[in-house]
């Protein structure tokens, strides 16, 4: 065997660019099959989209297009009214990887390595041939520019082949078109669950989905509001890698390590910083900037070992329990479900990262009642499609007993059967998926943790639902009793004696003895009038027209003595509280609270209450607690268990 | 036919619409209570020797869904009986279940339930149905035999009738009503009575001639028998007192025609005095006859086990004879039917069975 010298194996190595290495490793990137390419396609196109009409404070109207070509060639459109793009930045923003605003930032977003759309034109590129073709229009007065692109694998840079000014209707937006191998026979139907998926989480996003055969899809919008926009922050010292540590010291503007502590970190007050540092046997005074591997090692350890206050929550973007049940409802028109149930967890923290998990339940309507359960995972946003078996959802719903829930389950583990759909929605600045191609959360204990306790909640609410309903069956038949019955054999009797017909009040309060309260929730359309907002304490948002729901309660003391009690109606925490009567005692962001005056036997009161800031079905059950009575006296409402 | 008087019955029901008006006033839960009508509660009265209800109550109370729609259902009851008294008018019981259909509210959604509570109805009251012109859809069932029957016929003239020489083979159609009003015994000249269950025996023994050969009284029993011909059998005997002899299937459910016939039945224990005739016995056929005979038989389904076993905690069924033969039939797990004897020749039932039967019970002599 020749032996091979060191100038020769030079030779050999050379730089292997970005593009290059994604070209050798498409699958990790999701391009892995023809019927992925095609899904990853339009699921890089359209977070891209959404990202950037939501940080131009745009509501989305994107429009995606698929036209098919012979020999398996796709030609695959996105179209968004977002701010559009510079020209000068184009070849950059869709020709780079790894290029944008967003990798080196610590805050909630679709996309966090920033490979997303360039691959699309990356992979387009490599398999076509063709060149990716970018229409961007920044303002109304202003002709939109098209830009011909295509990707230099060992530069990682673009190369302009050609631009062009034209006419585009639209005030703002931009236009993606790519040419690429796709099995779109096979990836037709994930495409349509993918979009419908978004928009479930994406509530204020208007998506048309049009195939190539001309059929169209609308995904409407079902909120006008855009999410919350979520905050930038400083990464946690829990959760920072050496690697990062190293680099953010090369690059900081401090001199000293405890100011680079403080300045760089969150949570890092004096007490912590010191303490850290203190850990770590190292001097405050240090240079980050020449700090040796050994002792940046020690300080990452030290951070271990120090109680560091948990990072901030307030930069997470939920999307909140009733635009999920709102959306729910839209997208399950069709199976006209039972009922939709959704929990929500606050906050919380795994290794110095912010996240908060958000579920969903649809049970029963045409839903198959022996198959698996549906289960819709999403995170920021974004579904996720594959490795359903590999995601951290998927084993926290598996780990609990669905079986007292009522849904089918053998030996009380795994995913269970009936006629449900579980959403999962977790929100974080940091998604642990466990590979690149961002399609499973990867097991961590935190996560899993907190999506049992979601879903956990959820199926208490179930059951609370069924009890409740059997309850109001049950007092149903006996409010028929008293109402329809009972008056037909006195007045028989009394016909059948010739006698007058004798009063019935003591009787029946005899026979129902309970308090019996019963409710309706009614919808009105208002326009231009602002809604009321006397009642509330804080300075109201002004509503110009829109939903206002109708609460409207009875209580009955069918009762033998008087009654008086206290009344609390739980409202959703993003309604504004309009007219209410009688006067309340109490009215805070989860509920309204009455002192009842005292009821006499066979008396009423009505309780009324309006709710703005909803849609027509978001508030579509009351739910009402009772204090200072016996629980068993009361049919309709449940014990007040405290805030 | 006779004008009966009805105003004890009206005052009757009008104290049932009383009890519940009343109700209202004292501010109670309107409520009738009634023995309850079941296997648990039934006694066997030593004074009239059949099986009547005990002590056991229960409340129909308008607290429930239930019991309020039955104090509805029996108020509309009473009310159309009362109404059918006043216009001299009767109906059979489906046709009151029909006309319940305009009671509202009130109205019945099966036959069942409005012949129960007409039942209930007769409990209450201690009246009979015949008392509230309610009558059966089915007519009684068939009689041939030395016996002549003046019967009141609907153009109140009274006619007698011979039951072998008057009619033909079909014999004498027992009417709803067989009380002395309606008919009377003129003359019984036999020594016993067979109530058969099937019409395939009856007619056998009929075509060889089994009343003339061996002076029997043959009454058809049609299955479960009606009252007509429960109070006929008993009006029989009491007034010649002749044994009655049941000759049925061999199967739990023909045990209980036989108990219906001579104990009683559930239904009815509140008017057993008045249809059930203890002095009956059953002359098969008997398990011990399918191992005597060696009859063809059929395996027990999973009902007749359970109706066995049930009919192993009747109070009526508690004697050795019954208890012996309902064991040995569960552990053989067959069942025959009274035609089986047929396997050996259509005279054999004639010729041979009931001859034997009727000498080992001490009714003829061998």
């Amino acid at each position: 065997m020749t032996k091979i010298t060191a100038h020769e194996l030079a030779k050999k190595q050379k730089e292997i660019s970005v593009a290059e290495f994604f070209e050798r490793n498409k699958h990790i990137l999701g391009f892995g099959n023809l019927t992925r390419a095609l899904i990853t396609s339009v699921k890089e196109g359209v977070d891209n989209s959404l990202d950037a009409c939501e940080e131009a404070n745009i509501l989305p109207d994107i429009h995606v297009e698929i036209k098919n070509h012979e020999d398996s060639e796709c030609k695959f459109i996105v179209e968004d009214n977002g701010p559009g793009v510079v020209k000068k930045q184009i070849p950059h923003i869709f020709g780079r990887l790894l290029y944008g605003s967003r990798f080196h930032t610590i805050k909630q977003s679709r996309g966090q390595q920033g490979i997303g759309i360039s691959a699309v034109i990356l992979y387009g590129q490599l398999t076509t041939g063709k060149h990716a073709k970018i229409t961007s229009k920044i303002a109304e007065d202003r002709p939109a520019v098209v830009t011909e692109i295509a990707i230099d694998t060992n530069k990682n840079r673009a190369e302009v082949i050609g631009t062009d000014t034209v006419h585009w209707d639209k005030p703002t937006g931009t236009r993606v078109e790519i040419s690429i191998i796709a099995d779109y026979k096979r990836g037709k139907r994930f495409v349509y669950d993918y979009l419908q998926s978004t928009s479930i989480v994406n509530p204020h996003a208007q998506i048309t989905y049009r195939e190539p055969d001309g059929t169209e899809h609308i995904f409407e919008r079902t909120s006008e509001a855009l999410p919350r926009k979520s905050i930038e922050i400083k990464p946690h010292p829990y959760g920072v890698e050496l690697g990062t540590l190293i680099k953010m010291a090369k690059h900081t503007k401090s001199r000293q390590l405890n100011s680079f502590l403080k300045s760089e970190f969150s949570s890092m007050g004096d007490r912590t910083t010191n303490s850290a540092i203190e850990k770590a046997g190292l001097e405050k005074t240090l240079n980050p900037k020449s700090m040796t591997r050994e002792q940046f090692l020690s300080l990452h350890k030290a951070f271990k070992k120090v109680k560091i206050m948990a990072p901030s929550t307030d930069c997470i973007s939920p999307i909140g329990e009733t635009l999920i049940k709102r959306s729910l409802k839209h997208e399950t028109q069709e199976i006209s479900p039972e009922f939709i149930i959704t929990a929500s967890r606050p906050p919380s923290v795994y290794s110095g990262n912010p996240f908060q998990v958000e579920v969903g339940l649809v049970y029963g309507g045409n839903l198959p009642k022996e198959a698996p359960v549906r289960l819709l995972r999403f995170a920021n946003r974004v579904p996720l499609l594959y490795q359903q078996g590999g995601c951290v959802t998927t084993s926290a719903i598996s780990s609990i007993d669905w079986r007292r829930y009522g849904l089918d389950q053998p030996s009380g583990k795994g995913i269970p059967s009936g006629p449900a759909i579980f959403l999962t929605h977790i929100s974080s600045t940091l998604i642990p998926y466990t590979s690149e191609s961002k399609e499973a959360i990867a097991d961590v204990d935190e996560i899993e943790n907190e999506v049992k306790l979601a879903f956990r909640e959820c199926a208490r609410k179930v059951q609370h639902h069924i009890s409740k309903k059997v309850r109001r069956a049950k007092t149903r038949e006996k409010f028929d009793l008293i109402t329809r019955i009972l008056p037909e054999i006195a007045k028989k009797s009394a016909h059948m004696l010739d006698k007058p017909v004798p009063s019935l009040d003591a009787v029946i309060t005899k026979i129902m003895d309970v308090v019996w309260i019963e409710d309706l929730i009614e919808y009105e359309k208002v326009s231009r009038e602002p809604v009321q907002t006397t009642l509330i304490e804080e300075t109201p948002q002004e509503h110009e027209g829109g939903t206002i729901t109708k609460s409207k309660i009875m209580v009955v003391n069918y009762k033998r003595t008087p009654q008086k009690f206290n009344l609390y109606a739980v409202i959703p925490e993003d309604a504004v509280v309009g007219t209410v009567t009688p006067k309340p005692t109490k009215i805070t962001n989860n509920y309204i609270k009455w002192n009842l005056d005292t009821i006499p036997p066979a008396n009423k009161i009505d309780v009324n209450f309006e709710l703005a800031g909803l849609e027509k079905g978001d508030f579509d059950e009351n739910d009402l607690y009772i204090e200072n009575i016996n629980p068993a006296y009361v049919i309709g409402a449940d014990k007040w268990e405290g805030d | 036919m006779m004008n009966k008087d009805y105003s004890n019955v009206i005052s009757r029901i009008d104290a049932v619409a009383a009890k519940i008006y009343e109700d209202f006033q004292h501010t109670e839960i309107p409520f009738l209570m009634l023995p309850t009508r079941t296997k648990s509660n039934i006694k066997f009265d030593d004074k009239l020797n059949v099986w009547k209800y005990g002590k056991n109550t229960t409340e129909r109370a308008a607290k429930s869904l239930d019991g309020a729609y039955m104090l509805l259902r029996t108020m509309y009851m009473a009310d159309f009986i009362k109404e059918m008294i006043k216009i001299n008018k009767s109906s059979t019981l489906r046709e009151m279940y029909y006309i319940s259909e305009g009671w509202d509210l009130a109205k019945f959604h099966s036959q069942q339930e409005s012949n129960l509570l007409a039942e209930d109805l007769e409990v209450i009251t201690s009246c009979m149905r015949e008392d509230f012109k309610l009558r059966p859809e089915e007519d009684g069932a068939r009689v041939i035999g030395n016996l002549t029957i003046e019967e009141m016929t609907r153009n109140n003239t009274k006619k007698k009738i011979h039951c072998q020489d008057d009619v033909g083979d079909a014999g004498y159609s027992i009417p709803y009503n067989v009380e002395p009003e309606k008919i009377t015994f003129k003359g019984i000249d036999a020594d016993f009575v067979i109530a058969i269950e099937t019409g395939g025996m009856f007619d056998r023994l009929v075509e060889n001639g089994f009343d003339t050969t061996h002076r029997a009284i043959l009454v058809h029993l049609k299955g479960q028998p009606a009252r007509s011909t429960r109070r006929f059998i008993k009006r029989l005997n009491e007034e010649s007192n002749i044994p009655i002899l049941v000759f049925t299937d061999c199967d739990p459910w023909s045990y209980r025609i036989f108990a219906s016939v001579a104990y009683g039945a559930i239904k009815t224990a509140h008017i057993s005095e008045y249809l059930a005739t203890p002095a009956s016995h059953y002359l098969g056929v008997t398990p011990s006859d399918i191992e005597n005979y060696d009859l063809p038989t059929d395996n027990l389904t999973k009902e007749d086990v359970s109706a066995l076993k049930s009919e192993l905690t009747d109070p009526r069924f508690q004697d050795s004879f019954w208890k012996g033969e309902i064991k040995l039939q569960l552990k053989m797990g067959k069942k025959s039917e009274q035609q089986a004897l047929a396997k050996y020749g259509l005279d054999y039932v004639t010729d041979t069975y009931l001859p034997e039967k009727l000498a080992e019970m001490g009714i003829t002599k061998k």
